[in-house]
């Protein structure tokens, strides 16, 4: 909400400078966002008369006028404005006078003297239109000072108006609740009935008063639209930030910003029998005054006559039945709309109007008269004509009821944690229109119609603790029970693990959850993703179907920027659509790429691969006291010979591996990218230890190395080892993998080291080559695998 | 008598002139040792007359122990030169960069959040989560926001589907929790939001921290005193000013927004609190009755103050950080800032 000061203080006006008014306003909860002055910062600038207009010798475009200011000889001014003429009147900037920052001074353009510049609109910053000179009414007193007859020295306010405030979109709400806020009278204007001249009724039917219980009709006959809008009304209209569209629109602007009433005028010839106020039938449609033409559906409430639909009632008019400069006599509608009934509808029809903002906040009920009586007086004023009676349809049960709310002194200690004395919650209320009487617990509350934010007893007690002040309430320390929380011991908080990758050179990012469609199925093919109905942009239409196209998007973003070495990690939600169910499960998952370590004066340098990061996973998972399994398996966006599925007791909880070459070189990334992906609530687990007897005697080691096919998976050997040996077994190592010389192709070399001991007693050779002898045979029948002497 | 000092004087030359361990040994083993030369004289004394061995003996044994001692001290030299000259050739330069890894960071928004968890936890605040794709019930309906609702407008909400939105607040978890837990509730839920916008000033996802707390005498007066508190804690600020606006949240009545005095200038007026003096950084209120209603609270025995605050905003304040699109452009350069 937008307003002019200078009209506000024609209606209430307290002892307050602007600053001080917008403090208070914003400190009432109306936040001021602007405060401007109405125009630029001039001086010496008069009302002018252009007495006559050569042509320039020297120059097409400028035109040499004689100026009067009302002194004794005229001025001789050069002018480039294209619409200048001889007897119209304008803004000169005198000699001495100032246009923002230059001062006006004798001048001499093309060789012709002028002695001062006469001034568009936008030179003075009244207006961003460019049209040529302001062209001043031809009542404008020559030689009069610009500012004081223009009024000027105002600013216009701008308000951020919250939802419920719907009823200060209007001079006259807000002027009602300064005064309340600053103890000042509010005086309205005067507003009489204006008689009816002819008989003149159009016929008014509303088929659905629970959406429009009051609808106020009224021919006028007869306007001249030949006349231009009066200045002070085309301020105060520019001012709130309108623009001036001609006398009868300029009327029921006004008022609407006036009264915050909205009100449309249409053109009486192109009505039809009757006004129908109604739902929309299906199939309907309707052309609005932006030229659109819009399907209706059955929830929209219309206002037609016996005809065709002519206007969205409360959002906009037709084009059919609007005004036009043609338009000789009008029906004027002022209605009171359901706020239910009209919210949502203009946004569905991608609208947003002043008269909308306004019905589905909700307009004052009890003012629908006064408006139209407001707009009667001033278009008769302006435009002529002879007003008809008004036509009232009134459904008087579907009007809102204020009924009284039940304020108690203890409900409002309670809340505010202070209850200001009985008197000063009197005050507060009644100031703010708050009917109020007087009981043993508090009062019976009962609201002015025009506060549709006003229902329950805390709508009231906000309203003392606002006017009140909020800074002026006491402040308090929480009180309650001191509980102790349960600490499970089987948890690891998220913060640790992420923790744990800080310490190993990983960065943290975070990326947005939306990622483009393509990427999103490069990474996870099989998975389905959610849409948006509304993405902001193709690259963020789908929902992440994994982490990893975030951390490729960041690896690709630093990559340009000279990052060679990439660590990074992100946790969070992805989203798989099943059906009709969306998963949204938490998820760890990082990328590493580039150097081993920094760049380092004694360490060699090496990329990372794919056990470096198996390494940084596995230290993930060992606090988790989880038996993962790491099994050579394909993914669609990994390496087939480098990618690993890890399953806890058979379940996939992630992926590890190097990205597909296909994939790199799509993107444009190194092929040494290892990407993981985890499960994030496995890794929340924790191993709760239990003590177990460290054994009294020696362990024993033995080195042995099998050669078996290539093939053959490491961890397969390593099981067999372990089932074979048995409970002595207490580590198993793999210190070396050879392929190569003295190796035949195909085959393999693994060196196992293992470490016996015995709880009970020091193990003999003998109990130590029998178990090596066991596993030997066990390989040799599972793996066909010699030993390696 | 002679040759026993001529012998002394022969040993301590010896002695002197080793350079090492091993000459030195060599020394002892020429004097000292089984068939050196002072054994050699001890082994003569049974030749001499009975009263001249005593005497005779004893000065042996003298220079025996002279001898020896001479080794001695002439090793713990030799070992101490030893040692020096092993310290030496060992010596490394120190303020050569050290081995591994560097040390990452963590992103600030978790930074920021995990600072402001735990000022909250440190009050016994527990942190819950919620669905990031959240139902229309839990986002707008249950929070008092019908379809139609104004508010609704101001949310640029992203739709999955008809009934399916992204959370375009953490005010959700709130309902999550009071209809699934017994009261009191003294929760907070921090997580990302998203909001169909995106500007100098707006990125379509951010973080926010929503904090519930419902007992049987919670007040506005405890809503301003935890608020404040929080604050003057996260800007660790003692002096810090703070003022609650009254404003309007469908799922609080009364509704305030907090702001604080500019951290930048110090309340004098920058570009950062454009020239106000006064920063906004959170959004509260006492819950409202239809909420409470909407999870089975019992208005009349309890009351429950929420609030919500932006992590990016709070951080942005907190490091200096002047541009919001940098926290999602994930620059290593800019990260690392926050090590």
């Amino acid at each position: 909400m937008k307003f002019s000061e200078a009209w506000l203080r024609e209606w209430v006006a307290p002892k307050l400078d602007t600053q001080q008014l917008a403090e208070q306003l914003t400190m009432a909860g109306l936040e001021v966002d602007s405060v401007t002055p109405i125009a630029g910062g001039f001086s010496g600038v008069v009302v002018a008369e252009v007495l006559s207009v050569e042509p320039h010798p020297d120059a097409d475009k400028l035109r040499v006028c004689k100026v009067s200011t009302g002194a004794d000889q005229p001025l001789q001014i050069v002018c480039g404005a294209p619409n200048v003429s001889a007897g119209m009147r304008a803004p000169l900037a005198m000699l001495g006078g100032r246009i923002g920052d230059m001062k006006i001074k004798p001048a001499k353009l093309r060789g012709v003297e002028s002695s001062g510049m006469l001034c568009s609109a936008r030179e003075l910053g009244l207006s961003d239109e460019h049209q040529g000179l302001m062209d001043l009414p031809p009542d404008a007193p020559i030689g009069a000072d610009l500012r004081r007859y223009l009024g000027l020295d105002d600013t216009a306010i701008e308000v951020d108006l919250t939802p419920n405030r719907g009823d200060c979109l209007g001079i006259l709400g807000m002027a009602r609740e300064v005064g309340a806020l600053t103890g000042t009278d509010v005086s309205e204007p005067v507003i009489a009935a204006v008689d009816a001249t002819i008989e003149t009724e159009f016929p008014v039917n509303v088929t659905a008063p629970e959406a429009c219980p009051r609808y106020l009709g009224r021919v006028i006959r007869g306007v001249d639209q030949n006349v231009a809008t009066p200045l002070w009304m085309q301020e105060k209209l520019r001012r709130s930030g309108m623009r001036s569209l001609g006398p009868v629109v300029d009327v029921t602007n006004y008022v609407l910003l006036e009264l915050g009433q909205p009100m449309h005028a249409f053109d009486l010839a192109h009505l039809s029998g009757a006004i129908e106020v109604r739902y929309a039938r299906p199939g309907e449609q309707l052309t609005l005054l932006d030229e659109r033409t819009i399907e209706l559906d059955t929830e929209t409430l219309l206002i037609c006559d016996q005809q065709k639909p002519l206007a969205l009632a409360g959002v906009m008019g037709g084009i059919d039945s609007g005004i036009s400069p043609a338009t000789e006599d009008l029906f004027l509608e002022v209605a009171f709309f359901t706020p239910f009934c009209i919210a949502g509808r203009a946004r569905r029809y991608g609208l947003t109007t002043d008269s909308s903002h306004r019905f589905e906040r909700g307009v004052d009920p009890d003012l629908q008269r006064r408006a139209m009586e407001r707009a009667t007086s001033l278009l008769l004023d302006l435009v002529g004509g002879e007003a008809g009676p008004v036509t009232e349809v009134l459904a008087r049960e579907h009007l809102p009821v204020k009924t009284p709310i039940a304020l108690r002194r203890a409900r409002i200690e309670r809340l505010l944690g202070f209850v200001p004395a009985d008197d000063q919650v009197e005050d507060i209320l009644s100031r703010l229109g708050v009917a109020l009487s007087a009981n043993q617990d508090g009062w019976a509350a009962t609201p002015p119609t025009y506060r549709f934010d006003l229902t329950i007893e805390a709508d009231l007690i906000e309203e003392v603790g606002r006017v009140f002040g909020y800074n002026r309430l006491p402040i308090s320390t929480t009180q309650g029970q001191l509980t102790m929380r349960p600490v499970p011991e089987a948890a690891t908080p998220l913060e640790r693990i992420k923790a744990l990758l800080v310490d190993r050179d990983y960065q943290e990012v975070i990326t947005y959850s939306f990622v483009e469609s393509e990427l999103a199925g490069a990474f996870s093919p099989g998975e389905q993703a959610v849409a948006l109905a509304n993405p902001i942009s193709s690259e963020m239409s789908v929902m992440r179907t994994s982490l990893w196209p975030g951390l490729i998007n960041t690896l690709r973003y630093n990559l340009a920027r000279q990052q060679g070495r990439v660590r990074i990690f992100e946790s969070g939600l992805k989203f798989i659509q099943q059906r009709t169910e969306i998963k949204q499960d938490r998820y760890l998952s990082g990328l590493v790429v580039g150097e081993r370590y920094p760049e380092q004066w004694d360490a060699p340098r090496q990329a990372v691969d794919f056990f470096d990061l198996k390494g940084d996973v596995e230290t993930l998972l060992s606090g988790s006291g989880l038996a993962a399994v790491f099994q050579a398996a394909s993914h669609p966006a990994l390496h087939p010979g480098q990618s690993a599925v890890i399953k806890v007791d058979d379940r996939t909880v992630g992926w590890l591996g190097c990205i597909h070459p296909e994939l790199a070189r799509k993107y444009e990334i190194p092929n040494k990218t290892c990407l993981f992906e985890l499960e994030l609530d496995i890794l929340l687990k924790r191993r709760v230890p239990t003590f177990e007897k460290i054994s009294r005697f020696p362990s024993i080691r033995r080195d042995l190395a099998y050669v078996v096919s290539a093939e053959i998976p490491t961890a397969e050997l390593c099981n067999a080892i372990s089932s074979q040996a048995g409970p002595l077994l207490q580590d198993l190592l793999v210190f070396d993998v050879y392929q190569g010389e003295g190796i035949e192709t195909g085959l393999k070399s693994v060196a196992f080291g293992l470490i016996l001991q015995e709880t009970s007693r020091t193990l003999t050779d003998a109990d130590v080559d029998s178990v090596t002898n066991g596993i030997t045979s066990q390989l040799e029948r599972q793996f066909s695998a010699t030993l390696r002497e | 008598m002679e040759a026993l000092a001529a012998l002394e004087q022969q040993a301590q030359a010896a002695i002197e002139a080793t350079t090492d361990l091993q000459s030195l040994d060599q020394v002892r083993v020429q004097f000292l040792g089984k068939k050196g030369v002072l054994t050699e004289q001890l082994k003569q004394l049974g030749s001499l007359p009975d009263d001249q061995r005593r005497t005779a003996g004893q000065a042996i044994n003298v220079v025996k122990k002279q001898v020896q001692d001479a080794i001695e001290a002439r090793k713990g030299e030799l070992q101490a030169r030893l040692l020096e000259a092993q310290l030496a050739s060992e010596r490394i330069d120190v303020t050569l960069p050290g081995r591994g890894q560097q040390g990452g960071g963590l992103h600030p928004v978790t930074r920021t959040l995990q600072r402001i968890e735990q000022l909250f936890a440190s009050m016994g605040f527990v942190t819950v989560e919620g669905p990031e794709i959240e139902d229309d019930y839990h986002n707008f309906e249950a929070l008092n926001i019908p379809a139609h609702h104004p508010a609704r407008a101001m949310h640029d909400t992203f739709y999955v589907d008809a009934h399916r939105v992204l959370r375009t607040h953490t005010s959700p978890v709130q309902i999550r929790v009071m209809e699934t837990q017994q009261p009191p509730f003294r929760v907070i839920a921090p997580g990302r939001v998203y909001r169909c916008d995106s500007d100098l000033t707006h990125t379509p996802m951010f973080h926010q921290v929503e904090g519930l707390l419902v007992d049987e005498q919670v007040s506005f007066a405890d809503l301003k005193g935890l608020l404040d508190e929080f604050l003057k804690h996260f800007f660790e600020r003692e002096d810090l000013g703070v003022r609650f606006r009254p404003s309007y949240f469908p799922f609080t009545e009364p509704s305030a927004e907090v702001d604080i005095e500019c951290v930048i200038c110090s309340g004098e007026g920058c570009r950062v609190c454009s020239h106000s003096g006064w920063l906004e950084v959170l959004g509260c209120g006492m819950v409202h009755p239809n909420v409470f209603e909407h999870v089975g609270v019992d208005n009349e025995q309890y009351t429950g103050l929420a609030f919500g605050m932006g992590v990016e905003r709070l951080a942005m304040l907190k490091y200096g950080v002047d541009d919001l699109r940098l926290f999602f452009e994930n620059d290593l350069r800019f990260l690392q800032q926050f090590r």
